[in-house]
């Protein structure tokens, strides 16, 4: 399954101008990454965790090119994103999606649901109507969504629904990559593992490859190959995720994994 | 001891069609110093019956019936401004999408500090150590507090509005999945700090989550919430460990396990086909006399 990378980042920095003192009128930059390295093998899922605050959500963004970078590079298929014409850089977004941490804020509010999923597939030029209205119903429903939510507006649905809309958005083009940012972590333990599952299929199907941000190691170890610890925007970890849960080399990893909550507890 | 909170006979609709009901007869009620759970599949009625209980159900939603008491005080007759009076104040509430609640071009300080100039007259230097001070408590270095909400993590941001429903020291708190964002380190501080709130303050908390790990380390009553209703309602001990419906059953049948090893299982609805048809009083039925 493991083959040569998909999708490389080479020492990737990015700072923020933060305000600071008294009345926000100074202001300092803040390194949010500090020469961040992964790589991401093709068919494989990188997981990438650590604390609120420690970058992760920067590189999502950065890795795509959501954002621009101080330095570094990101290689998707050995070729250098950054490089690309704005023009070929729309083409490769068909293969380079994103589910984004936030679903309610990425999901235009005067579109409908049908047309929110579908919006990709008319960019990208791909089938006819029916053909598009058709994609867009199945990966609806293997969301665990149906028929008649293509009619709703986004605010007519629970933060569970709406995350899953989030994500049949991005899978729908079928793409190479998706980095996933959070995209489970307001879903039932039934949904959580129905979406899951998917992704899995998904990537047996069509070889995806996933980045996945998440702060739930139970989750991480189930869909993971590999896992990048971050913290205050440094890579401090990474491997395999047997070897990272079998014997954790950093203090703030071990901290991660012992702080699960009711793991002595115990529920069920 | 009169209850926190009584919410007896909850029911909302869309206006647009009366008949579906998305929140059914939801009964349950809240002692202080004391935390009820809600649990229960995506799409089930819980942010509603939390958004019904604040009065803030969006114009397109409408509570046709129940009851909602808070300290003894009926709180659907009341007028706009003293349910704004007891909002922020007596009741504070973390929403489950912090983007959609906090405002993008003020700054969290000003956010987290508007509840405290309102409700309790705070200003000047006293008014900026207390945002500085709840700024710390959930984990962000007070300088932050020019940041915009933008300019924030999704685990910060959750935890700006966490801030601004503590702020006041409620008597209760309606959290609707408010650690969602954070790693296990940042949601062990935010529990612990709410924990403290409760020992404190006698602070009632409902806290709705999806993490039985969080249900089992915090909980004394669980509700277990399934298509707009009530299937399950007792003491954390029961529902974890003595499920009577079979919904709660099959759910707790796919928790993972801490390690992450269990393998993935979606919910089974086997036992649905055997059940009568889903309306209230059927599952009331099932509720009494368990399968
Ligand atoms: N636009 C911005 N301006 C200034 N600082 C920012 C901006 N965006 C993010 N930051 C800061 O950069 C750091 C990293 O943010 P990022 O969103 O990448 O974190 P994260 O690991 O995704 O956290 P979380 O788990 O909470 O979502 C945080 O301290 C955040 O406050
Ligand atoms: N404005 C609305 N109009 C019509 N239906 C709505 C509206 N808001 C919510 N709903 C529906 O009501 C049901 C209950 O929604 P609610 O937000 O309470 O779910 P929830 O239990 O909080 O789910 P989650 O765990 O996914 O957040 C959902 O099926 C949702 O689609
Ligand atoms: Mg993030
Ligand atoms: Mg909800």
């Amino acid at each position: 399954m493991m083959t040569s990378p998909i999708l490389t980042a080479r020492k990737l920095v990015k700072t923020y101008t933060q305000r600071s003192g008294k009345f926000g009128l100074g202001s300092h930059s803040f390194r949010a990454l500090d020469e961040v390295s992964i790589s991401l093998s093709a068919g494989s899922t990188l997981a990438v965790v650590g604390e609120s605050g420690s970058g992760k959500s920067t590189l999502a963004r950065c890795l795509l090119q959501l954002l621009p970078l101080d330095s570094g590079e990101v290689l998707f298929e050995g070729r250098n994103l950054a490089t690309l014409s704005s023009a070929a850089l729309r083409q490769e977004r068909r293969n380079l999606q994103m589910v984004f941490q936030d679903p309610f804020a990425s999901l235009n509010p005067r579109m409908k649901i049908g047309e929110i999923v579908a919006e990709g597939l008319l960019i990208h030029g791909m089938g006819n109507a029916d053909e598009r209205r058709e994609r867009v119903l199945q990966m609806l429903k293997r969301v665990g969504l149906q028929e008649a939510d293509m009619q709703k507006y986004p605010h007519q649905f629970s933060g569970g629904q709406r995350q899953r809309i989030g994500i049949a958005r991005a899978l729908v083009l079928q793409p190479k990559v998706v980095v996933c940012d959070e995209p489970v972590s307001a879903l039932d333990v039934s949904i959580q593992a129905q979406i899951l599952l998917l992704l899995k299929d998904l990537q047996q199907e069509m070889a995806l490859s996933y980045v996945f941000i998440s702060h739930d190691l139970r989750v991480v170890r189930h869909i993971a190959d590999e896992v990048v610890v971050m913290h205050q925007g440094k890579v401090v970890e990474q491997g395999a995720v047997e070897a990272i849960y079998a014997a954790p080399q950093q203090a703030y990893t071990q901290n991660l994994l012992n702080s699960i909550p009711g793991r002595r507890a115990v529920a069920a | 001891m009169t209850p926190l909170l009584q919410v007896d006979g909850l029911t909302v609709v869309p206006r647009a069609a009366p008949g579906r009901c998305l929140v059914s007869d939801v009964s349950f009620t809240l002692q202080p110093g004391k935390t009820t759970c809600v649990v229960g599949e995506s799409g089930s009625g819980k942010s509603l019956t939390a958004l019904a209980v604040m009065g803030l159900l969006s114009r397109q939603l409408q509570r046709t019936r129940g009851s909602i008491r808070f300290q003894g005080q009926g709180l659907t007759t009341l007028d706009a401004e003293a349910m704004r009076r007891i909002r922020g104040r007596s009741i504070g509430m973390i929403f489950q999408e912090p983007m959609t609640s906090l405002n993008p071009v003020l700054t969290i300080g000003h956010q987290i500090g508007e509840p405290l100039s309102v409700h309790l007259g705070l200003r000047g230097r006293a008014l900026q150590a207390r945002i500085a001070g709840l700024l710390q408590q959930v984990g962000i270095p007070p300088e932050r507090a020019n940041s915009y909400p933008d300019e924030l993590s999704g685990g910060q941001r959750q935890r700006v509005m966490i801030a601004m429903s503590i702020a006041c020291e409620p008597a209760m708190l309606i959290a609707d999945e408010p650690t969602t964002a954070l790693d296990v380190t940042v949601q062990a501080q935010i529990l612990r700090l709410l924990d403290e709130l409760k020992t404190r303050m006698n602070m009632g908390m409902l806290f709705i989550t999806h993490d039985f790990g969080v249900v089992a380390d915090i909980a004394d009553d669980v509700v277990v919430m399934f298509r707009g209703e009530v299937v399950e309602y007792g003491s954390v001990d029961q529902v974890l460990n003595r499920p009577q419906h079979p919904y709660t059953k099959a759910l707790l049948a796919c928790v993972p396990d801490a390690d992450g090893k269990k393998p993935l299982l979606p919910i089974d609805y086997a036992w649905l086909e055997q059940q009568p048809a889903t309306t209230a009083a059927n599952l009331q039925h099932s509720m009494s006399e368990p399968a």
